[in-house]
């Protein structure tokens, strides 16, 4: 949805509440709506002690992984012999995913001062937000609040400093990004070492989330016992979340809702349903690197990261893909194994080789020249693409094929049996 | 063999540099954000592309010069990442999303009204006025605002079929 717009009654405007404003987006329209306080609150504060509100508060992180945020914090060294970093992952790529896009936006100080609070908490005293070279929009928008705020002089010793991307989903894997930061390729690390360790530089470094950091500040300035208590369903999922509605929906958009929000609900009630005279039939809920819900699971589906994983797939990033019953999902599985084909660093066989194939297969099928055997090779091709590579994006191709084979399979069936007129020439 | 080396040292010898003057100094400000030259390269390979249009071999010579690094890793590099053009592209550079989620709200669609009516003919290739290269690029991450599309550095959404020659009107 574009902005500004009125939230739906049913949303818990936190991070969103100032989408739409433009005055919210300079530093003087930042200060007047209470911005910079919680960091100057913050500034004055022990790491340790700022650390464990965010601890308290049961933040987890918002770029897919869901790790929580203090934890991770804690496992920067205790004794500070080197220099300190953080990497703020600002590389939104995910397919179905545009949430950082709209923090950084619109409230690009929410996520500047974020980044100071996170970098004070780890001492760290250079930050980098790496920022996907696609996104030309957001970063002219982050360099001119990022200009006020040093004129300002509101980091105290901390630098905050901004890099462009330029091309690469895989940097959007943390360590990559490091790699990138680094100026070379952008191949994920093998872990351990883990960045609290040996990370950018080789030295201690944090890589968190724009939508994570960006409710930090509110987390400073409303208590940990606030952000604890907005959850729906399960405990150990609280706070509010932005999802990216995407697909087939009358008012695609990003909606704000707490932590176990109903997806029926979402789709239905918030973004308008499907287009008229259509019917759900599958939807992608974190990210096209989960598995594919069909409509009954879709419509059980609760928001948090452990009611998606309930009804069998990933809440990720929070990027919901909608498919209605126009939607040939042969041919859209196959676009989505050739987003991680083109995506894939090449570094890991299982991946390089997995992905590729993937793809060749699907399009096979599509072509009208798919065998029988197909549907069991892809299957036995996905098996040995999870859980074998050094990062997940080998993983991250298998999950909808899996699902989809699954879920979907007489439409695969059907194109193998030329029952379906091909869509793709051999 | 003698008429095309000397040739090759005649082409070396106009090269001029990118970074020199005001691009040089921006280089030396970007370089102090960094605890080594090396984690300057993505920037410097961007000035290089917004001074030249693309990244020839023998700026990336120049980069790796500048940076104390080799040509061959700065080909590495510009190799990885989509975005650094290895060849001239047209005056307007064209990515259209055609990412599952765009592509069920009628990307493909979007990429063939481009190269049809800015003459381009093929992904990739350039138009024959020199204005255009279109291509396909996975996920522009604006899945919302359907289908997406870079021309240069505007980022243009909500872009359907229909509103392609209005597009092309504007940036011809």
């Amino acid at each position: 949805m574009g902005y500004p717009h009125k939230p739906h009654p049913k949303e818990t405007v936190v991070l969103s509440q100032h989408f739409g404003d433009a005055d919210a987006r300079t530093y003087k329209g930042w200060v007047k709506r209470g911005g910079y306080d919680a960091l100057a609150q913050a500034l004055k504060t022990e790491p340790a002690a700022v650390t464990e509100v965010v601890k308290e508060s049961g933040l987890r992180g918002r770029g897919g992984a869901g790790f929580p945020t203090g934890l991770k914090w804690s496992f920067m060294p205790k004794e500070k012999k080197k220099p300190h970093y953080l990497c703020v992952n600002a590389d939104e790529s995910e397919p179905g995913t545009f949430k950082d896009r709209e923090i950084m936006r619109w409230t690009p100080h929410a996520l500047l001062e974020g980044t100071a609070i996170a970098a004070h908490a780890i001492r760290a005293e250079v930050a980098y937000i790496y920022i996907r070279g696609e996104f030309t929009e957001p970063w002219t928008i982050m360099e001119k609040a990022l200009a006020e705020a040093d004129a300002a002089g509101v980091f105290g010793k901390i630098k905050v400093y901004l890099h462009r991307g330029a091309g690469a989903y895989i940097c959007g894997e943390e360590t990559a990004m490091m790699n990138s930061i680094e100026g070379k390729r952008g191949n994920p690390r093998i872990k351990p070492p883990f960045p609290a360790a040996a990370g950018l530089f080789g030295m201690p470094t944090t890589i968190n989330n724009v939508e994570t950091l960006a409710a930090v500040p509110q987390i400073l300035k409303r208590g940990a016992a606030w952000y604890k208590g907005l959850s729906l369903s399960n405990p150990k999922s609280t706070g509010t979340k932005l999802f990216s509605v995407c697909g087939h929906v009358q008012r695609p958009g990003n909606y704000e809702v707490t932590m176990g929000f109903p997806l029926k609900d979402l789709l239905y009630d918030m973004c308008g349903g499907v287009p008229a005279g259509r019917t759900l039939k599958a939807c992608i809920p974190g990210g096209s690197s989960v598995p594919i819900l069909n409509r009954e699971e879709t419509e059980a589906c609760l928001l948090d990261y452990e009611g998606v994983v309930a009804t069998g797939s990933m809440l990720g990033s929070g990027g919901v893909i909608v498919f209605d019953d126009s939607t040939d999902m042969v041919y859209q599985i196959m676009r989505l194994a050739r987003f991680y084909a083109h995506e894939s660093c090449a570094q890991c066989t299982q991946c390089r080789e997995g992905t590729a194939w993937t793809t060749k297969i699907l399009e096979r099928i599509l072509a009208g020249q798919g065998k029988t055997k197909d549907l069991d090779l892809l299957l036995d091709l996905s098996e040995n693409m999870t859980g074998k590579t050094i990062c997940v994006l080998s993983d991250s191709c298998a999950a909808p094929v899996v699902s989809g084979i699954k879920k979907f399979k007489s439409e695969f069936e059907d194109y193998i049996a030329g029952k379906r007129q091909p869509v793709l020439v051999a | 063999m003698s008429t095309s080396s000397s040739h090759a040292a005649d082409h070396i010898e106009e090269y001029r540099p990118v970074f020199a003057g005001k691009v040089l100094e921006e280089l030396q400000t970007l370089l102090q954000r960094y605890p080594t030259k090396q984690a300057a390269l993505l920037p410097a390979l961007w000035l290089t592309q917004r001074e030249r249009g693309w990244i020839s071999d023998r700026s990336m010579a120049e980069v790796a010069e500048v940076l104390g690094i080799t040509p061959a890793y700065v080909k590495g590099v510009v190799t990885f990442y989509t975005m650094y053009h290895q060849h001239p592209v047209g005056k307007n550079f064209v990515q259209v999303c055609t990412t599952s989620p765009c592509n069920i709200c009628g990307a493909e669609d979007v990429v063939k009204a481009f190269l049809e009516q800015t003459g381009a003919g093929d992904p990739g290739a350039i138009s024959p006025d020199g204005k255009w290269t279109i291509v396909e690029v996975e996920c522009l991450g604006a899945c919302g605002f359907a289908t997406p599309v870079l021309v240069n550095d505007d980022f243009i959404e909500n872009v359907t079929a229909d509103r392609v020659a209005e597009l092309v009107k504007k940036y011809r």
